[in-house]
């Protein structure tokens, strides 16, 4: 027989690492983002306990500014597959005024991800969180773990990780400590809509290009879905033919000009594409090696 | 810093390379065919895993930079932020080593000190390159990236020729059963690209690697700065007529081994979503298994016949190695996570005194008689390090004596687990060859075991079929709801496993896995 296509490959090693934690793990929890790559992960996870449920709910944490085609999709979807889904929003930190404008982005992002993050997993007493980040979407990425080690503060040493050998992962953990689990750590940007097309995996709309309004600010194109958003004098929204690279936060999600209105002219506008990914993303380009710091303080 | 200020080139465009057409093996285009035959040649590409290994010297991250560029796996925006970094060493170029050093600690030292996976494709194959430090501390790394990899390149300096480090990474190559090795001789552009200097250091090294018969070397001269024989044949080397590095990357045949190998299926989950379906979920390690094969259970010894291959898109006639499927069993047979499901002309071993290289990977070193938590395959042991017979000195490859074994340190030891365990030599099969050694206390991952064999000279040696105290224990243990009983039972009496064996099958038919998801335990 010959041997299976990377894909084929790449499916069954993330089906196996789902598998590990359903059998160690004692309290998992899948952190749901909505995006492309959480598609993916509910496909392989649904695909590695068939014929049974998945054994373990969905936490998103929801800002409050995702855009809300990313929440009705959310909603749907979830409730379409049958799995428990578990929102949790820092409330306060938005009762308190946390917009990216009024607090910086760092800032907004600590409190809205970082922080509702550890107290959404510490509230549900989950040990393991997984999620779908990609070797290759940032540097700092690339050294990450399969199985990556929080300490009781949810913290990552990036000094001091487990060696990680063949496909036997260590799980163990004390409590109160837990682990990042990423399912899709070996797989590229590529990979991920190329499975997208072989499986036929729902995606949120927000990816698609269409006439959208946005805020044409030289290369970059700003969403109006936010009141607050700050407009230029005279700013107007024009209609754009465009869409979304990644998804995030709407304010902070910069949109792309684009004509692929399918997965394949997607496929094809990847590969001719020169810009990386993440680089429509304000949060990573705050200082040098940003992500990193972020990673450390417990984002994921 | 030379590393850094050495691997610094100037800007230009990689080449460029049209996404509709695939090259033949002459590197000439073929002819362009619809989006969706681009696809579909995208989907069925092969998987190659190499690590690469070598000192901060040896130009390894400009080689891996290199790959990256020329294969157009690197952004603009990604090359924007090295260029931008490397202002204050080399203003104005590219520092290739920037693209793979990450974290921004070893920025500021300019040195790499784990391991870090890099991605890149070309239209006839898939990579993941671990890429590892060469360091002499970090033994380790290597050992860690070489454990996932089919293939290591090793850097040699032309100027330097074979150090002793070179020899270590051949070395752990080949304990870590890696088949292919490429010996990249690099800076070949600062020695003339001369033909003498190559084929001594090839003559060196082949008589350094007739030790190990399992290694499959290529020798390739190189100059990852100026791009020599590294994704295209060099005009400066015309006495070199072999492919270039990236074509020989290209074109190795891979994966061969574990699909010949035995049929081996350690089982990761019971699937049991009703009364109706008992499943067991897993990866096939090595060979293949069809519906109504013969299949023996390790340990309990029981033989039985595969019923079906499920998968969530339909049930599959046959599995091959690599495939995550769930098998069902003919028969109430007892299985459990831990178990492995093989083919009964070539079972695995049973035992629990086991012979194994141990590779230490802990500041912590290894205690005698101290207690470890082993995982092996899908399972968890109890493990107790009996004795060291010897450690490795991996400059000389001579055995030394020791009393234990220090971080980056690889010997020979004598391990019992608690219970037994199947297992295959490492030579043999690497998924259930292998192992790692846990601390009780830190849960830290102190050691990376390769097994030899069974132990000689073990208290218990070779195991039969799992025994009925072991049956009763599993009983006790595994009872749901925790409440344990102590059985009084009549001595070995096949009756009497078989009732057990149908006890344990209905109790857990009966009471279904909890799932805490439903019962609001959140």
């Amino acid at each position: 027989m010959s041997p299976l296509s990377h894909l084929r490959q790449l499916e069954a090693e993330s089906i196996h690492i789902l598998r590990e934690v359903a059998a160690e793990c004692q309290r998992p929890v899948l952190l749901y983002s909505i995006g492309k790559d959480s598609s993916v992960l509910l496909r392989l996870a649904q695909k590695a306990f068939y014929p049974g449920p998945v054994p373990f709910p969905l936490l998103h944490i929801d800002t409050g500014y995702k855009f809300r085609e990313m929440i009705d999709f959310r909603d749907r979807y979830t409730a379409q597959l049958g799995l428990k889904l578990i929102v949790h929003t820092n409330q306060a930190a938005l009762d308190s005024g946390a917009t990216p404008f009024a607090w910086g982005t760092q800032r907004c992002c600590g409190a809205l991800k970082t922080t509702a993050l550890l107290d959404g997993l510490r509230n549900g007493g989950f040990d393991a969180a997984i999620g779908g980040a990609r070797r290759d979407e940032e540097r700092s990425r690339a050294k990450e773990r399969v199985f990556s080690f929080r300490d009781a503060r949810g913290q990552w040493d990036p000094r001091n990780q487990r060696p990680e050998l063949w496909n036997v992962f260590n799980t163990r953990v004390q409590p109160g400590e837990s682990s990042r689990v990423f399912p899709l750590s070996n797989w590229t940007e590529l990979d991920v809509w190329q499975y997208i097309h072989a499986e036929s995996i729902p995606i949120v709309p927000l990816y698609f290009a269409k006439l959208r309004p946005m805020l044409v600010r030289g290369d970059s194109l700003l969403s109006v879905e936010q009141s607050f958003v700050p407009r230029l004098p005279g700013e107007q929204p024009q209609l754009v033919m465009c869409r979304m690279r990644s998804l995030g936060c709407s304010p902070c999600t910069g949109a792309i000009h684009s004509e692929a209105d399918s997965v394949p002219r997607i496929i094809e506008e990847l590969i001719t594409m020169r810009r990386s990914e993440r680089q429509n993303r304000v949060i990573d380009h705050d200082q040098d090696g940003s992500m990193e710091i972020k990673k450390q303080e417990g984002y994921f | 810093m030379s590393a850094a200020t050495a691997s610094a080139v100037p800007v230009h465009s990689p080449p460029s390379r049209d996404p509709l057409s695939s090259r033949d093996s002459e590197g000439t285009a073929l002819t362009p065919g619809t989006f969706e035959e681009f696809l579909d040649r995208e989907q069925s590409k092969d998987l190659l895993r190499f690590t690469t290994a070598g000192s901060v010297d040896d130009g390894k991250s400009t080689l891996i930079g290199r790959l990256l560029y020329d294969s157009r796996s690197i952004y603009d925006d990604q090359l924007e932020s090295v260029t931008k970094a490397s202002v204050g060493r080399n203003p104005g170029t590219i520092d290739f080593s920037l693209l793979t050093d990450g974290l921004r600690a070893e920025r500021e030292q300019g040195i790499t000190i784990d391991v870090a996976y890099r991605y890149f494709a070309t239209p006839r194959r898939k990579f993941i390159i671990a890429d590892t430090p060469g360091h002499e501390q970090y033994t380790r790394n290597m050992v860690t990236g070489a454990s996932t990899a089919e293939l290591a390149i090793v850097l040699v300096d032309a100027r330097k020729g074979l150090l002793p480090q070179s020899r270590r990474h051949a070395y752990i190559a080949s304990l870590l059963g890696l088949p292919h090795v490429i010996i990249a001789v690099n800076k070949m552009d600062l020695v003339g690209y001369d033909r003498g200097t190559f084929a001594s250091i090839e003559a060196d090294f082949r008589q350094f690697l007739a030790r190990f018969q399992s290694l499959e070397p290529f020798f390739v001269p190189i100059s990852a700065l100026a791009g020599d024989n590294v994704v295209t044949r060099s005009s400066q080397m015309p006495w070199f007529h072999g492919p270039s590095l990236l074509e020989y990357l290209e074109r190795v045949p891979i994966g061969k081994r574990i699909q010949n190998s035995a049929f081996r299926f350690p089982v990761q989950r019971v699937v049991r979503p009703n009364p109706e379906f008992r499943g067991y979920a897993g990866t096939v390690v090595s060979g293949y298994v069809s519906v109504g094969d013969p299949v023996v259970i390790s340990p309990s010894g029981r033989q039985t016949s595969i019923a079906s291959i499920t998968t969530f898109d339909g049930d599959l006639p046959r599995a091959q190695a690599g495939q995550a499927v769930t098998l069902t069993l003919t028969g109430e047979i007892d299985v459990v996570r831990g178990d492995t499901i093989s083919i009964p002309d070539d079972p695995p071993l049973s035992g629990s005194a086991l012979d194994a290289t141990l590779v230490w990977l802990n500041g912590a070193p290894a205690q005698l008689h101290k207690r470890y938590r082993l995982k092996h395959a899908t399972r968890q042991e109890w493990a107790e390090l009996k004795c060291i017979r010897h450690r490795l000195n991996i400059n000389s490859l001579e055995h030394e004596h020791a009393t234990t074994l220090e971080m980056n340190e690889i010997g020979s030891v004598h391990l019992e687990t608690a219970r037994p365990l199947a297992f295959d030599s490492y030579a043999k099969n690497r998924d259930t060859g292998s192992f790692i050694l846990m601390d009780e206390v830190t849960n830290a991952t102190v050691a990376a075991g390769l097994i030899i064999g069974a132990a000689q000279d073990g208290r218990k040696t070779l195991f039969g079929p799992i025994t009925l105290s072991d049956r009763i224990t599993r009983v006790s243990i595994e009872t749901v709801n925790g409440r344990s009983q102590t059985f009084a039972l009549p001595a070995d009496d096949t009756e009497v496993q078989n009732a057990i064996e149908e006890l344990l099958y209905r109790i857990r038919t009966r009471f279904p896995e909890p799932d805490w998801t439903e019962s609001g335990g959140i």
